[in-house]
């Protein structure tokens, strides 16, 4: 389970609804919880690194900038614990592309973004032997 | 030559929970090999089935991008950091 807020949420939308229809993507940054849980403290946007012509269905975070993001997470004691992207005029549903570039542990939270308005959201794991993704469940405080 | 081969958050599960560890190599390729000889499920994180480097998978001698050198033959010396980075990519 991931759990995050609702400003979260609406942080990770408002970024899909202004990258639209190219697709957004960010960092979630918090803590692996003892549980197995996961705790979103902040949500990180990231400028999705794709050439113009292919953002509209691919999205890339360079390896220096997702170190970049760890070390500035682990200054304040945290993790990067997952990814959120947008799929522009699609299902928030992972794509065989997701799957084959996804990595274990983290959470993939999706966005899909409809003609510009941002609806349905939602969190998916990586089965540790690459063979498909599994719905998280998400915990959605108020504050 | 002992390499620190650094193993990235996502993946330290399938090495006993380990951030680096230190084998024998002269080159990348032997590194990772001892890597994912020993924890065989780091194996398909890393290469696809034809034991090439996955496309989002990034290795650094040091500060340099193996990619940008000789890739997996890319020679190590004692001392060296071997270090593992993802990209993070996908789309619908």
């Amino acid at each position: 389970m991931i759990l995050l807020t609702q400003p979260h949420v609406v942080a990770m939308q408002a970024h899909g609804e202004r990258d639209y229809p190219y697709e957004c993507c960010g960092l979630l940054i918090g803590r692996f919880l003892q549980n197995g849980n996961k705790e979103v403290v902040e949500t990180y946007a990231i400028s999705n690194a794709r050439e113009e012509e292919a953002k509209r269905n691919r999205f890339l975070i360079r390896p220096e900038e997702l170190v970049a993001g760890e070390r500035a997470a682990a200054q304040k004691g945290l993790d990067v614990v997952g990814f959120y992207h947008s799929h522009p005029d699609d299902e928030a549903v992972p794509s065989r592309y997701d799957l084959e570039h996804a990595w274990p542990i983290y959470s993939y939270i999706i966005v899909s973004v409809r003609e510009g308005s941002a609806l349905d959201l939602r969190s998916w794991e990586m089965e540790s032997d690459r063979s498909k993704f599994n719905p998280e469940e998400m915990s959605k405080g108020q504050e | 030559m002992a390499v620190t081969v650094v193993i990235p958050t996502p993946l330290r599960q399938f090495a006993d929970g380990a951030a680096q560890l230190v084998f024998e190599a002269n080159n990348v390729g032997e590194a990772l090999d001892s890597l994912t000889t020993t924890y065989a499920e780091l194996r398909k994180h890393l290469f696809t089935d034809q034991n090439a480097l996955r496309s989002f998978v990034n290795v650094y001698v040091n500060d340099e991008d193996i990619r940008h050198a000789q890739a997996l033959d890319t020679p190590v010396s004692d001392g060296d950091t071997v270090m593992i980075v993802p990209s993070i990519a996908g789309g619908c």
